[in-house]
């Protein structure tokens, strides 16, 4: 049997939390917020308490804030068109870079597994890849303009430097470089509206999507010369929905998140609730099962923005909402 | 704005639809469920962007195209824009939308949408009514926002 159980309600922004992310130890949780500050989040003792908030750095709404691989940096996106670069070497978060460059809002922001390259993505419709060489300065390595609307998220490999992105033109796109320059090496259709997050697993060999059309896909690379032969045409791999997972979510599911220590992947969704899938281990890797583990329905009072699962301790989430809060679960017997 | 540019330069307008449920709904000792005939009431006085009328005088508003299930708090408006290439539905569906954001508990999920058939974008329209994020961003937009508030400036 699986329980799951809310362990903290972090109260304190001003407006809806639109997303939350936790440090490669797990020991810190930064959340963002239409309030315009992030803040930082840790534990006391027992108790989770607000260790810093970062003001000042934008004008607007922050929509995302990822930490690098290395826990001492923050990248935020905003609607004010700017992502922010916080860097804790003097002991405290300080803005060391506001990378500009996008027209419109910007819509996520995401760092390499190397920590050299940060991506951001905008409703300008633009994919930007930015290479920091040494500490200060960031350069924009490449502009890909492929997607046809609104980019919503963007998610770099676990372990190789490429990236995936979704938009509201319904498409996943697998970002590469290839000759010193960023291309995009494949376009996943099937969604039949906006894809708003993904996650990829701890292989990287696949990924998870979720969208506005209430479903969530699983999707598998296949090498060129697979023993299953899946058509790769001139390209190194061929991406191939395996499984689509349809009549469990009732609105639009805004964020997932594949746990890369226990495998289960867990949902945020406008109908307030947060659902915890685990895939059947007899179920073929080409055309695998996965079962919903748990829907917990009252999760937030208002839609779940985003889940975070702690990348230190095994069955650890942490939700955003618009109903202001950040809520950390715990989720046993996984 | 300048009269000849209007999308619809005379549209047809209506008698009032039915009475006013604030009128004969005074008791706030009598806990009642959120219905149909008080979503319309909280929508039937916004004004049209483009003319001195309210969406009820215009029709872009209608009782039986609002859907209310209070438990599962859910409020689903379809509204008709006054023609099929009314360039004004998207900011329409916007002053609806915050109207009812700004007026009921945060907990009912609002969904507006474009009468079936009665637009040649609606679904690009949907689509962009229903993106919250999109909405947000479009509300932080000072400019924009004056022009909802006024469409929401209700004359009586």
């Amino acid at each position: 049997m699986m329980s799951i159980r809310q362990i903290a309600t972090l109260s304190g922004h001003g407006d809806r939390v639109w997303g939350v992310h936790w440090n490669h130890t797990g020991k810190h949780l930064a959340s963002c917020s239409g309030d315009k500050s992030v803040r930082i989040w840790g534990l006391e003792g027992e108790k989770w308490v607000c260790k810093t908030i970062l003001e000042e750095g934008h004008q607007r709404a922050i929509r995302r804030v990822a930490w690098s691989p290395c826990g001492n940096r923050l990248a935020t996106a905003s609607f004010d068109a700017t992502v922010c670069i916080w860097d804790k070497k003097s002991g405290e978060f300080e803005c060391i870079a506001t990378l500009e460059g996008h027209e419109n809002e910007v819509k996520a922001a995401a760092w390499s597994i190397s920590g050299s390259y940060l991506a951001t993505c905008s409703r300008d419709k633009s994919v930007w890849v930015w290479e920091t060489y040494d500490e200060d300065d960031f350069e924009c390595a490449g502009v890909v303009t492929s997607h046809t609307q609104d980019v919503k998220e963007v998610v770099w490999h676990p372990n190789e430097d490429i990236f995936a992105s979704g938009s509201y033109d319904d498409t996943v796109r697998i970002f590469e470089e290839d000759d010193g320059e960023w291309v995009t090496g494949a376009v996943l259709e099937g969604h039949d509206s906006t894809v708003w997050s993904i996650s990829w697993d701890k292989s990287g060999d696949r990924l998870s999507t979720v969208s506005d059309d209430k479903t969530l896909k699983i999707w598998k690379r296949y090498k060129s010369g697979n023993p299953q032969n899946i058509v790769t045409g001139s390209s190194k791999y061929s991406w191939k929905c395996i499984c689509t997972l349809s009549g469990f979510h009732e609105r639009t599911i805004f964020s997932v998140d594949w746990c890369h220590q226990t495998g289960l992947i867990a949902t945020a969704c406008a109908d307030d609730a947060i659902r915890i899938f685990k895939e059947d281990e007899k179920s073929s890797s080409d055309e695998p099962t996965f079962n919903l583990l748990c829907s917990y329905n009252h999760s937030h009072a208002q839609d779940v923005n985003c889940v975070s699962w702690n990348p230190a301790q095994p069955g650890i989430l942490a939700s955003a909402s618009d109903d202001c809060e950040v809520k950390i679960w715990k989720i046993d017997d996984v | 704005m300048n009269f000849s540019s209007k999308d619809n330069a005379n549209p047809l307008v209506h008698e009032s639809q039915t009475p006013r449920y604030r009128e004969e709904n005074q008791d706030d000792d009598i806990h009642d469920e959120i219905d149909v005939r008080e979503i319309f009431d909280l929508i039937r006085d916004i004004n049209d962007p483009e003319h001195p009328l309210t969406l009820e005088d215009l029709r872009v508003v209608n009782e039986k195209d609002i859907f209310v299930d209070d438990k599962a708090s859910s409020v689903i408006v379809s509204f008709t824009p006054t023609i099929p290439h009314c360039s004004m539905a998207t900011l329409i569906g916007l002053a609806i939308r915050v109207q009812l954001l700004r007026a009921l508990p945060s907990r009912f999920k609002v969904e507006i949408k474009i009468a079936k058939g009665t637009h040649q974008s609606e679904t690009a329209v949907n689509k962009q009514l229903a993106d919250k994020e999109r909405v947000a961003a479009a509300l932080e937009n000072n400019h924009l926002l004056g022009v909802v508030n006024q469409c929401l400036t209700m004359k009586n």
